[in-house]
């Protein structure tokens, strides 16, 4: 007698349909990679069983590179091709990156984006993002032994379009599918479940290795509103490790940190930091470091430790607080702290959070990783594999965008935390009589004025016909994807002549420049870019094959014999195309075969949401949301 | 193909709801969260490039409604214009003058206002006020046996302009506090 299956809570029935979907938390010190594993969230560790990868890559002679840990350990000894913290560096000018003065690198002030000058050629931040995002999805694909699907990967609360656009475009040079880029604190909150939780505010207290950042969301009807962001981009647990060396060596009546040689100076504020993770778990413990050639062994406690960072400890608090003020609450409003990052293991930080929230913050997850975990969460949802979570995370724009008038003055279209995705379209008019051209710019931010907004994009709609000033009607879209990704249009509507311009914001990359990117190569140099090509395009045309036939088997009865058969045979083209492709030719056909396909089922895909909008509406699925 | 919504639905018939001015907060929260399970992006993170081009039209006009339906003076405005009364919001200005009376009174006490309490007697006063002519425009298009779209649009500017002394209001509490 044949035996029934059953299958494991939380999976899918047959698990060659599941799909690998990761999370990664794209960090500014360190990245990870998450994925849902027998129902559970948890973070890929490498073949040493780190789950960790400093965001740090080293370009070597003759094409190679190191990644992580290693690059990290040689970094002293070659800074200069060997990049850490590029996050601060992603979609910016170099005038944007603060302190770029003191950093080890031959900085490059090109169009798009700065880049650095290495031994392997100019490398902008999204190159480098790309290594460490291609060694985390070699990492799951090697955990799987299977293909990555499609990713989440995460990006601070407070990133602008050009960031995200940047972001974006790393994962595409690492041949990463993005699901969707969600922001950091929202993850986080997902990994507590909050999005199942209770309504009100929560505070995301996010403090790593370099950087501090404080988010408020509001979750409210199924939405995370980011309500206010915050934060110190310069403080992090290596501040700690600082102050804390330089109060050891006063104890010891020793020179200062800064007199040190920079190899004595590293030494020392690597045993301090030790001694604060110590510290974190017990009240006691030993500091042991070298000084021009003296071994000193300190007795240190955790109230030494407290009284030499306490400076930090409160400036994080008043950030948190302006950051309350900002958002016009107070600390009795808000429902929950989640803490983030490494640097929240600390007692004092936590004790603090307890103090001034009245309860104490959640941190039964790992702080390292919860973003991470949350993404993952997330990705396994839109890869379609979790059965009872339908979770539906509606998130919103960071920040207003608009346009410049006259005077240098913004025109608000699209306010920030506008549930996404959105679309405005807002009228302007001619400021001259016979006036043809008018130039559009982009700005993003709070304020007033646009010399105090961030410039994302400018272009021209010519060929407006000569009218008076005033008569002309010149309608410009903005349109925010899923992804917080902007795209504007203007055209003419005045005279029933039409002009019409779509731009990418030019602040970041352009398609060239990722295109001419991918065709450099990245990673491995001994890859072999040809059949790398032509492995994503028949990947693509597999997950076009799938979807399509998905769909068929769920509302395959919308359509008639004739449309029926028309769609099999575009989708018999694509696998006849993916499956006798040369290496050579096989990509563009592919490419083409597939955007047949898409074009052959736009009907069917209107048809198909029409027939869920109607469900939807009959409340036939209300326990599915 | 069989046939059903279109995009070029009014947001009340996206949403299901009869078109009147007075809505149910609670089942139009409830009827923008379906839609968006039905229809959001997400939903379609692994299906065609088709299926999720029309996901994103679809999510977008969701929320235009939902913001549209969810603002009181943006919801009347909507229905002036479906019924042919444009509120012709930038370029109509006149008003009555009693209420242009009432305007210019309420912009003299905001500039005298010298400290945090007389500005929230004042942002007490207007609010109440603007109460009072919301419920009047619900007694306008709900009740009345032939609605006056002309005097509904009229209503709604007015309330244009109280709004925009509320946002004066509250800049003014930023600058004394």
């Amino acid at each position: 007698m044949a035996l029934l299956q059953i299958s494991e809570p939380g999976q899918a029935p047959d698990p060659h349909q599941r799909r690998i979907a990761v999370g990664i938390d794209l960090g500014t010190t360190h990245s990870l990679v998450a994925a849902v594993r027998h129902g559970v969230a948890e973070c890929l560790p490498d073949d040493q069983g780190r789950v960790i990868l400093p965001s740090a890559v080293r370009y070597l002679e003759g094409g190679g590179r190191q990644i992580g840990h290693d690059a990290l350990a040689s970094q002293g000894d070659d800074p200069e091709n060997t990049v850490v913290s590029a996050k601060r560096f992603m979609g910016r000018m170099l005038a944007d990156v603060a302190g770029h003065q003191r950093l080890p690198y031959d900085f490059v002030d090109q169009p798009g984006m700065v880049g650095m000058r290495t031994r392997d050629g100019v490398k902008t931040a999204v190159e480098v993002s790309a290594e460490i995002l291609a060694t985390l999805r070699f990492r799951a694909e090697d955990t799987f032994d299977d293909d990555v699907y499609g990713a989440v990967i995460t990006v601070p609360a407070y990133f602008d379009d050009a960031q995200r656009q940047a972001t974006k475009d790393a994962a595409q040079l690492a041949g990463l599918n993005v699901l969707r880029l969600i922001n950091e604190p929202t993850a986080a909150a997902i990994a507590y479940g909050l999005d199942e939780g209770v309504e009100g505010l929560y505070a995301v207290y996010d403090l790593g290795g370099g950087t501090f950042d404080i988010s408020l969301l509001r979750l409210a009807r199924g939405v995370f509103e980011v309500v206010a962001t915050g934060g110190d981009s310069a403080l992090g647990g290596d501040d700690y490790d600082q102050r804390f060396a330089s109060a050891l060596l006063q104890r010891a009546g020793l020179k200062t940190l800064e007199e040190l040689t920079p190899r004595e100076r590293r030494r020392v504020q690597t045993a301090a930091r030790h001694a604060k993770e110590a510290l974190s778990g017990i009240a006691e413990a030993t500091v042991t470091f070298e000084v021009d050639g003296v071994v000193h062994d300190l007795d240190v406690d955790r109230v030494e430790f407290e009284a030499a960072t306490s400076e930090l400890t409160a400036t994080t608090l008043r950030l948190l607080k302006r950051v309350l003020r900002d958002a016009k609450v107070s600390a009795e409003d808000v429902q929950g702290v989640v803490m983030v990052g490494g640097s929240t293991r600390m007692p004092v930080v936590r004790d603090a959070m307890a103090t001034l929230f009245g309860k104490p913050p959640l941190t039964n997850l790992n702080p390292d990783e919860v973003v991470a975990l949350g993404a993952a969460i997330q990705a396994n949802a839109l890869a379609g594999n979790a059965t009872s979570g339908d979770l539906l995370l509606l998130d919103v724009t960071p920040l207003s965008l608009g346009l410049e008038t006259m005077g240098g003055l913004v025109e608000r279209v699209i306010e920030r935390n506008s549930t996404i995705p959105t679309a405005k379209a807002q009228d302007f008019t001619t400021f001259k009589d016979g006036q043809t051209a008018m130039a559009v710019h982009v700005v993003q931010g709070e304020r007033e004025l646009v010399s105090e907004c961030r410039s994302l994009a400018r272009f021209e709609l010519r060929g407006i016909p000569p009218m008076v000033a005033g008569a002309a009607r010149i309608r410009v879209t903005f349109q925010v994807d899923a992804d917080g990704l902007l795209s504007v249009g203007a055209k003419e509507l005045g005279s029933g002549v039409e002009a019409a311009i779509v731009v990418k914001p030019s602040y970041g990359l352009s398609d060239e420049q990722v295109a001419g990117m991918l065709k450099e190569g990245f990673a491995s140099a001994e890859s072999d870019m040809v059949a790398r090509s032509l492995r994503e395009a028949q990947v693509d045309a597999e997950r076009m094959i799938l979807a399509t036939e998905a769909a068929l088997a769920a509302d395959g009865d919308l359509l008639d014999a004739a449309e029926r058969a028309a769609i099999d045979e575009l989708v018999a083209r694509v696998r006849a195309t993916a499956r006798d492709a040369s290496p050579a030719e096989g990509p563009r056909a592919i490419e083409a075969a597939v955007e047949a396909l898409a074009e052959g089922t736009e009907g069917f895909a209107a048809a198909r949401m029409n027939r869920g909008i109607r469900d939807a509406l009959a409340g036939r699925n209300v326990n599915e949301i | 193909m069989e046939d059903g919504l279109s995009l070029a639905a009014t947001d009340f018939e996206l949403f299901g709801l009869p078109e009147r001015f007075a809505i149910d907060m609670a089942s139009l929260d409830a009827k923008w969260k379906q839609l968006q399970g039905a229809a959001h992006p997400d939903r379609f993170a692994t299906e065609t490039a088709a299926a999720q081009r029309v996901a994103m039209q679809w999510a977008i006009r969701i929320n235009e409604a939902y913001r549209r339906l969810k603002d009181p003076l943006a919801r009347a405005a909507y229905l002036c214009a479906l019924h042919g009364a444009d509120i012709e919001a930038e370029s109509n200005t006149a008003m009555p003058a009693a209420f242009l009376m009432q305007q210019m009174a309420w912009r003299d006490a905001l500039s005298d206002a010298a400290s945090l309490d007389a500005v929230d007697a004042l942002s007490d006063e207007v609010v109440a006020s603007r109460n009072v002519t919301l419920k009047s425009l619900q007694a306008q298009i709900d009740d009345a046996a032939s609605v006056d779209w002309r005097t509904v649009a009229g209503t709604v500017r007015g309330l244009m302009f109280v709004d925009k002394f509320m946002s004066d209001i509250d800049k003014r509490v930023d600058a004394l506090s």
